[in-house]
């Protein structure tokens, strides 16, 4: 009982959580990361903009959201064949996720009136994305794209409000990987935006 | 709601939230670990305090997995005896599940008199009558419950504020569907079922 009030590792050592075999990086010398086989985009470095259907005839774009923070959730498939999956939960937690005024943005490669059905069918209360045509032109730009299966991986970024990567994370496969790690990752926004203030 | 079909066949070994695939990917990284520690005073506990084992299960009333774990963690409680200190917080999921917070305020407000754990298996033992609250409030009467006050504390949500107080907490500690499991501060990535969750608490059997 002792054990149980141990803090989980909150910020960038969060981002370690789920290393997978996918997702194996090789520190060179100069302390430069490579990527081994999929390793996704690293806190640091600039989001790249993209501009994807939400419906038929509307497209979203990451710029769009410039001045707050962005979560990017680049999952495999619509249709999950349990009950439900990862972006219920994220739906559920959407309040908390408002609290820091930050947007939620879900991307997969399945196309746009797979994705109005399941976002229908499953409530969820945030743009769905089609990276369909070319296909997973936007999951490959962010080294979330698991090409032997031709999916996203299931991979999270906390995107700032200057368009810059602050979290990324990359789940094993099959592994949902909750929200503690984007909320400790937009705590840690709030905390350095605080900080450069004063 | 749609895929309750599904849910109905697959409920022996599924989970609400989590993907299929888990078993094998669930062993190369480490779990997340329960943020908010068991506090006897707020908690609902079942088992001596200073077990050697704890299991915390965050649950649905209405989930179909919570319903099919709900025995299985009678099992490891009957089995465990003394050893084992079991947690009960709620993790409603309203959008998917339209009883599931009712049915928690009904717990809670049974808490309130003293009386939850026996709410809290009336409801995992007739979750398909979840949508009739007569049914609840019939047995919180048979229960000897203030049924005045327990009706009013839910119809004004009372203990909704509890109720979101243990998501919020669940979400912090990685709960990533329902039911999931802390088996001695950790997520259990594993089967909901006796077996696995007896290994997970480390009883060895």
């Amino acid at each position: 009982m002792v054990q149980m009030n141990k803090k989980r590792r909150r910020g960038s050592e969060l981002g370690s959580r789920g290393v997978g075999k996918s997702n194996r990086r090789t520190r060179l010398k100069t302390g430069k990361l490579v990527k081994a086989e999929r390793s996704v985009l690293e806190p640091g470095k600039k989001a790249p903009n993209f501009s994807l259907n939400s419906t038929p005839d509307q497209k979203v774009s990451l710029n769009d959201f410039r001045g707050q923070p962005v979560i990017l959730a680049f999952y495999p498939a619509d249709w999950s064949p349990v009950c439900t999956d990862q972006l219920s939960l994220y739906a559920e937690v959407m309040p908390e996720f408002k609290k820091f005024n930050a947007e939620l943005i879900a991307i997969s490669v399945d196309n746009i009136w797979s994705h109005l059905a399941f976002a229908k069918d499953r409530k969820l209360n945030f743009p769905v994305l089609a990276d369909f045509e070319p296909k997973g032109m936007t999951s490959r730009k962010y080294g979330a794209y698991n090409e032997k299966v031709g999916e996203c991986a299931r991979a999270l970024f906390v995107v700032d409000g200057q368009g810059i990567i602050r979290w990324s994370h990359l789940s094993p496969d099959g592994v949902n990987p909750g929200a503690d790690g984007i909320l400790a990752a937009l705590e840690n926004l709030n905390t350095g935006q605080a900080a450069s203030k004063s | 709601m749609a895929g309750t079909a599904t849910v109905t066949r697959k409920r022996e070994t599924g989970k609400t939230l989590l993907e299929p695939s888990l078993k094998e990917t669930a062993r190369k990284y480490d779990a997340p670990r329960l943020t908010v520690p068991i506090t006897p005073e707020r908690d609902h506990t079942e088992g001596p305090l200073n077990a050697a084992l704890t299991l915390v299960q965050y649950g649905d009333y209405q989930c179909p997995y919570c319903g099919a774990a709900y025995g299985e963690v009678k099992k490891v409680q009957k089995e465990l005896g003394s050893k084992l200190l079991f947690v009960f917080r709620n993790f409603p999921l309203t959008n998917m599940h339209e009883f599931a917070m009712n049915a928690a305020e009904t717990a809670e407000a049974a808490a309130a008199q003293g009386k939850f754990w026996e709410m809290h298996d009336f409801l995992y033992e007739h979750q398909d009558t979840l949508r009739d609250s007569s049914r609840a409030l019939g047995y919180a009467k048979k229960l000897g419950l203030d049924t005045q006050r327990f009706e009013r504390e839910i119809a004004q949500h009372v203990h909704q504020k509890r109720i979101k107080e243990d998501f919020s907490g669940g979400v912090r500690s990685g709960v990533n569907g329902t039911p999931t499991f802390y088996a001695n501060g950790v997520r259990h990535d594993g089967e909901a079922v006796a077996k696995a969750l007896f290994k997970a608490v480390g009883s060895g059997k």
